[in-house]
């Protein structure tokens, strides 16, 4: 057993880049046993009874918004909800503001996405509470990042030295990049795959390998990450039509069955299916996106337990 | 007082084990309708034992056995020296209408047995609620707590500590009271 007062570096979670291989094996180890406790007939714990958490969320989400919350909820945390399209924001707010105004409600830990990368990071310069970053711009996403990885780790044992490829839109990824330090930390090899307009200009500083085969990076890797081609953050033309990157960047059934080895897919959502990935690989045996919404919540526990322990 | 002092060895260890077993036996006869509950982590190397007992030495046929770790239900969360470490918890039991047995190795402020108790609650409603400890702190209660089957009761200040080891990890089996908590790191 680890020493019994392990706890983790940092009291805010605002990156994968600023966590230790310790503090994510300590997360990981976490996480497996909130995995055990949601899988209980009574999914509650009292951890958090007296912790209040707001959810900021100043841009569209789904699985990650519903995910903590369900993850605060299964902590017994009280929580409020915030989105950008319903407040003060569009009256002209500052951010520092709305938060400012929010905490002054008393509220222990800030879980927030924001369209700016840097967000939470200046947020964690000015107020006290603890910050999860949840997506800001095309930074971080580090709970995603976490997920995958607890996720490949469940499928594969340990990470060191296994191969994990990720496909698609890496320029306006957070999840690339998290996903990126994230593996590395734990010892895997990683790769991109992705059209090369798509690939963002000093990617190899990174340490990561780049490829614009997907044929041949499939062939290579014991995971495929894929991602998702993120149209909102596209304002120019990186590739010609949808239907061509489908064509040339696309995963689909064929592809696979050519491979002759067995590998994982995964894919964070949302899905556009038949563009990066075809419905019948998204729904076949090889993918575990499903698994990884699971495991979603269990790491979201896992980070706002171990972060609330910081106090 | 010495700075430490073995107040279970190996011989009385074995006959303490065996003693409790005897006890539970008299009380739950064939344990139909009773579960023991090890507490994660040091209460499970006792409920082991103890478990392992009753099977091979009092041919006890079926005992539905539990580890439950409590690190999510503690009341010391966000303060100074709180173990954040969990444990895994392996219950694939109901406790509703059963006898339990929860198992601990020491009985100290009973903060760890209350904290038990509620995460307990989350397998059912027990008919009846029992603790096993192999020592009792008696002097150091914080909480209305008592435990049933007692393997020793010890008189000791505050600031002494009682460390159980285990022949499977320390090689010996046996009970140490130290004078000071700081000595016994």
């Amino acid at each position: 057993m680890a020493s019994a007062n392990q706890q983790l570096s940092s009291k805010h979670l605002l990156g994968i880049k600023d966590l230790s291989t310790e503090d994510i094996r300590l997360i990981f180890h976490t996480a497996t046993n909130f995995k055990e406790v949601i899988n209980r007939p009574i999914k509650k714990v009292p951890s958090l009874r007296d912790i209040t958490i707001a959810n900021l969320f100043f841009e569209d989400s789904t699985r990650t918004r519903v995910s903590f919350e369900l993850a605060e909820k299964r902590l017994s945390a009280d929580t409020i909800n915030f989105s950008a399209s319903s407040s003060s924001v569009k009256k002209g707010e500052t951010l520092l503001d709305t938060v400012n105004n929010i905490l002054s409600m008393k509220v222990d830990m800030v879980v927030m996405r924001h369209p700016a990368p840097g967000a939470c990071q200046f947020l964690a310069q000015h107020i006290d509470a603890n910050i999860i970053n949840a997506g800001d711009g095309t930074h971080e996403h580090p709970t995603q990042a976490l997920l995958d990885a607890f996720s490949m780790q469940e499928q594969l044992g340990d990470l060191e030295g296994k191969n994990v490829a990720i496909f698609g839109d890496i320029l306006h990824s957070r999840v690339a990049l998290s996903n990126i330090f994230c593996l590395q930390k734990l010892g895997a090899k990683v790769r991109v795959c992705g059209p090369p307009t798509l690939m963002p200009k000093f990617i190899h500083k990174l340490g990561v390998g780049v490829s614009y085969n997907v044929r041949e990076t499939l062939q290579w890797c014991d995971v495929a990450n894929i991602l998702r081609i993120q149209l909102e953050r596209q304002n120019i033309k990186y590739f010609p039509t949808l239907r061509e990157y489908a064509q040339y960047f696309g995963i689909n059934r064929q592809l696979l069955d050519s491979l002759d080895k067995k590998i994982v897919i995964m894919h964070p959502g949302p899905i556009n299916r038949g563009v990066e990935i075809t419905s019948d690989v998204a729904d076949s045996e090889h993918s575990i996106i499903l698994q990884q919404v699971e495991n979603g919540v269990a790491v979201r526990m896992a980070v706002l337990f171990l972060l609330a322990a910081k106090g | 007082m010495d700075k430490q002092r073995i107040i279970i060895g190996s011989e009385r260890f074995a006959l303490t084990i065996d003693r409790l077993c005897h006890q539970l036996v008299e009380e739950f006869d064939d344990f139909s309708n009773t579960c023991i509950v090890g507490i994660q982590p040091r209460g499970v190397a006792l409920s082991e034992r103890i478990y392992r007992h009753l099977v091979e030495h009092l041919n006890i046929q079926h005992i539905d056995y539990g580890k439950l770790d409590i690190t999510f239900y503690r009341d010391d969360f966000r303060r100074p020296g709180a173990s954040m470490h969990a444990s895994v918890t392996e219950m694939d039991f109901l406790v509703e209408k059963k006898n339990v047995i929860l198992v601990d190795d020491v009985l100290y402020t009973g903060r760890t047995v209350q904290a038990a108790l509620t995460a307990l609650n989350h397998y059912g409603r027990p008919e009846k609620v029992e603790l096993l400890t192999l020592v009792d702190r008696r002097f150091n209660r914080e909480l209305p707590i008592r435990s049933t089957f007692t393997g020793i009761k010890v008189d000791a200040v505050d600031e002494a500590y009682v460390k159980v080891e285990w022949a499977h990890t320390n090689g010996e089996d046996r009970v140490i009271l130290f004078s000071d908590k700081k000595e016994a790191q």
